[in-house]
C-alpha cells in the first residue's frame, strides 16, 4: 500500500486551487462557517475547516483517515456559504476521498458494492442490465428504445437507475413516460445501454471510475441523433451540466422539473382534476442549491388545482438535504456509527411542521428516504411523500396507484 | 516468499443462467463473468503474505470471460507478474484438464506457495485445487481461513476450518498448494483509476496450452432448472384476523403450541 507523504496535504491543496473548482483552498481564513452550516458538521471528528487546516499544515494522514473523510453527503451548504468562494463539496472533498483510495485506505464496504455495481453493471443496484426495462411491464404508452431503433428524437431522456428498477421509483417513470408521450414530445430511451451518468462516484472520489463513464456515455449518446437529454436525476443533471464538459463532453441537459416547466401552457389543459392537498416542496441540492432553480418545481405545483402550497421554514438555498447525495444513499450506516443522524428524519419532522399533509420531491433518492423516515419518525399516517411527477400524473389523469 | 495464485473465471449469476440447447450444459455464450470469490480471497491473502514478508506474486488464469479485466485488476492491487493461458480448444471440459494447464504455467514459476479458492460457484467439490497438488506434485491442504509465515523460514501457519467452525493451526512446509475459502480480510478495493493505470503499464504475459483436452471422469445426462417454489401467501383482513392466521400457521408447523 502507498504511503501518506506529509508534504502531500499541501500539494494537494495547491493542486486543486490551480484547478478550475472555485477559489484555491490554500485561501481559506479558518473562519469555520463552513463547519457551522454543514449539517453533518457537529458529528465529523474533522469538520471541513479542520480538513484544509491539517492538510494546508502538511498533515494530511488524519484527514486520510478520519471517518469524517466518507460522512460529506455532498449538500453544497459550506460551498454556498464560504465567504473566500472555496468549492469544498465539488472539489475538497472528492480530492481528499480520491488521494486517501490512491493511499490505500478503504472505503466503507457499502460503497465498495455500489462501485463494483456501477463498474460492472452500469447500476448503483447492483441489477442486471438486461432488466433496465423491467419498468416498461403494462406500461399504455409506447416507449422507443433508441438503442435497438435509432432515430432521431427532440428528448433523449435517461431514466435513472432507481426509476428503472426500484418498485416505488418505477411508478415516477411510467408516469413520467405517460406526461412525455400526452405532451406530444418526439422521445426515447437508451434501454438495456444505459448506464449511470456517474454522479455520485465522482462526488465520491472515484475518479477513475466517473471517467470510464463519461467514456462508455459518451460512445453511447453520440451514436443517437436528439435535440437534449431530459433527466429524473438532480445528481445526473449536475454531471451532465458541469463535469462531462470538463471532457470535452458537451450535450443540452435539463431536469425534468426544468424541461416540464418550459412546458407550463401545453400542460395547462391537460391539467384537470383537482387534487386536494397541502404541499411542501422539498429543493433538491443539485437542482436547488447548486444551481439555483427553485422556481420550476414551485411553478409545476401551483398548476395543480386543489394543490395549497406551502414552505417549510427552511427552503430554496437554506434546504436540509435528504441526505443522500455524494454516497449518502448508501452510507446511513456509517454516519449514525460516527454520531451523525439521518437528515431525512430531521426533513420530513421539518415537512410535518409546515402544516403539510404531502411531501413533494423531484429526485429518486428522496421518494425512499423520505418514506422510510416517515415510518421512522411515526408521520406515516400524516405525511405522504410524492414525486412532483406523480401529482401532475394524477391530475392529468395518468395515474397509478402508487405501490408502498 | 513468492507466491502463485490461480484465479477462475466463473458465471456472474446477476443473470438467469440458461441450459444451452445440448441440455447438459449451461449456455456459456449467454452468460457474463465474473472472478470467483474465492479465487478473489486467495488473492488478497497473497498480497498480505507480500506486504507482511516481500516477495513476488505472480497471479495465473486460463484465457475465459473477462480475465484480462481481473488480470489487471490483480496488478492495481499489488500483483508483480500476470500469465494468461490461452486455449485453442476453448474451456476445460472438465477440472482435470483445467489443473493440467495451470500446472504447466505454474511449475515454471518455482513458487513457494500457490494459492487458489477451494472451490468455485460452477465447482463446488472443489476437485481443482487437489488436482492441480496432484499434477505438480506438492501438498494440498485446504479450507483455509488465513495463513502467515512461520518463524522458521520453508514453511507457513494456516488456519484450516473443521466442520463446526472448529479451527486449526497448521504447520505447512513449503512448497505447497493451500484451498483458500477467506482470506484474513476482506479482498481490498482498488479504485478504478489505479486498474486503469494498470492496464496501460502492466505486462501481460501470455502461454498457450499444451495439456490436451481430458473427458471428465462423470458425464451429465441432464440439467434441469429449478422448479419455482410454491408462492408466498399473502394474508389480508384486520389485524385481529392476520395475528389468528399466524398463529394457526405456527402452531400447525409445530413452532408454537
Amino acid at each position: 500500500m502507498t504511503t501518506v507523504e506529509s508534504h502531500d496535504g499541501k500539494r494537494l491543496l495547491e493542486q486543486l486551487g490551480a484547478s478550475d473548482y472555485g477559489k484555491p483552498p490554500l485561501g481559506c481564513m479558518q473562519c469555520g462557517l463552513c463547519a457551522a452550516t454543514c449539517p453533518l458538521g457537529p458529528a465529523m471528528e474533522l469538520p471541513p475547516r479542520k480538513l484544509i487546516l491539517y492538510a494546508a499544515a502538511g498533515n494530511l494522514e488524519p484527514v486520510l483517515s478520519s471517518p469524517a473523510l466518507w460522512m460529506c453527503v455532498a449538500c453544497y451548504a459550506c460551498s454556498k456559504r464560504c465567504p473566500r468562494g472555496i468549492e469544498l463539496t465539488e472539489g475538497l472533498w472528492p480530492a481528499l476521498r480520491d488521494a486517501a483510495m490512491q493511499a490505500g485506505i478503504q472505503p466503507p464496504a457499502e460503497l465498495q458494492e455500489t462501485f463494483q455495481n456501477v463498474l460492472k453493471y452500469g447500476n448503483v443496484l447492483g441489477k442486471s442490465p438486461r432488466q433496465r426495462l423491467d419498468w416498461t411491464k403494462g406500461l399504455d404508452v409506447r416507449v422507443l428504445d433508441l438503442s435497438r431503433e435509432p432515430r432521431p428524437v427532440d428528448v433523449l431522456w435517461l431514466v435513472g437507475c432507481y426509476p428503472s428498477y426500484y418498485p416505488r421509483n418505477q411508478v415516477v417513470a411510467r408516469a413520467f413516460a405517460r406526461i412525455l408521450t400526452e405532451l406530444g414530445v418526439s422521445w426515447g430511451i437508451l434501454g438495456a445501454r444505459e448506464r449511470s451518468p456517474g454522479e455520485c462516484d465522482r462526488m465520491f472520489g472515484e475518479e477513475g471510475l466517473f471517467e470510464t463513464l463519461v467514456e462508455q456515455n459518451r460512445e453511447l449518446f453520440d451514436k443517437q441523433d436528439f435535440g437534449k437529454l431530459v433527466v429524473l436525476d438532480p445528481h445526473a443533471f449536475r454531471a451532465l451540466q458541469s463535469f462531462y464538459p470538463r471532457f470535452g463532453a458537451w450535450y443540452p441537459v435539463q431536469h425534468y422539473t426544468m424541461f416540464l416547466a418550459e412546458h407550463l401552457e401545453q400542460l395547462r389543459p391537460l391539467i384537470v382534476r383537482p387534487v386536494e392537498a397541502v404541499v411542501t416542496y422539498h429543493d433538491n441540492c443539485c437542482v436547488g442549491r447548486r444551481c439555483g432553480c427553485y422556481d420550476p418545481p414551485r411553478e409545476l405545483l401551483q398548476l395543480i388545482p386543489g394543490v395549497k402550497l406551502v414552505e417549510m421554514a427552511r427552503n430554496r438555498d437554506d434546504s436540509l438535504c435528504c441526505g443522500g447525495g455524494g454516497g449518502g444513499m448508501w452510507l446511513d450506516a456509517h454516519i449514525v456509527a460516527h454520531g451523525g443522524q439521518r437528515l431525512s428524519d430531521e426533513r420530513v419532522r421539518q415537512a410535518a411542521a409546515s402544516g403539510a399533509d404531502t411531501l413533494a420531491v423531484s429526485c429518486p433518492y428522496e421518494l425512499s428516504r423520505f418514506e422510510d423516515a416517515a415510518k421512522v419518525t411515526g408521520l406515516e399516517e400524516r405525511l405522504k411523500v410524492r414525486d412532483i411527477i406523480e401529482l401532475l400524473a394524477e391530475s392529468m389523469e395518468l395515474g397509478e396507484r402508487s405501490v408502498s | 516468499m513468492n507466491i502463485a495464485v490461480v484465479v477462475r473465471q466463473v458465471p456472474d449469476l446477476i443473470e438467469p443462467l440458461e441450459i444451452a440447447p445440448c441440455g447438459t450444459a449451461i449456455d456459456l455464450d449467454a452468460a457474463s463473468f465474473i472472478l470467483n470469490e474465492s479465487d478473489d480471497h486467495a488473492l488478497e491473502q497473497a498480497l498480505l503474505l507480500k506486504e507482511a514478508g516481500g516477495g513476488t506474486v505472480t497471479v495465473v488464469a486460463l484465457d475465459s470471460g473477462d480475465v484480462d479485466n481481473t488480470l489487471y485488476t490483480a496488478a492495481a492491487k499489488g500483483a508483480d507478474a500476470l500469465i494468461k493461458i490461452s486455449q485453442q480448444d476453448h474451456a476445460p471440459r472438465s477440472p482435470r484438464t483445467a489443473a493440467a494447464r495451470y500446472a504447466e504455467a505454474v511449475k515454471p514459476l518455482g513458487a513457494d506457495l500457490v494459492l487458489v479458492g477451494v472451490q468455485a460457484h460452477d465447482e463446488l467439490d472443489g476437485a481443482l485445487p487437489p488436482f492441480l497438488a496432484a499434477a505438480m506434485g506438492l501438498p494440498y491442504v485446504g479450507v483455509i481461513r488465513g495463513v502467515r509465515a512461520a518463524t522458521e523460514t520453508g514453511a507457513v501457519i494456516v488456519c484450516k476450518e473443521f466442520p463446526g467452525a472448529v479451527m486449526a493451526q497448521v504447520r505447512v512446509k513449503l512448497p505447497a498448494i493451500l484451498g483458500i475459502l477467506g482470506a484474513d480480510q476482506p479482498p481490498r478495493y482498488v479504485p478504478v483509476s489505479r486498474i486503469r493505470a494498470a492496464m496501460k503499464s502492466a505486462q501481460l504475459s501470455e502461454c498457450e496450452a499444451a495439456a490436451p483436452q481430458r473427458e471428465p471422469l462423470v458425464s451429465v445426462v441432464r440439467l434441469v432448472p429449478p422448479a419455482p417454489a410454491a408462492r408466498a401467501e399473502m394474508l389480508s383482513g384486520s389485524e385481529a384476523e392476520v395475528a389468528a392466521r399466524i398463529a394457526d400457521i405456527l402452531s400447525a408447523k409445530g413452532l408454537v403450541k
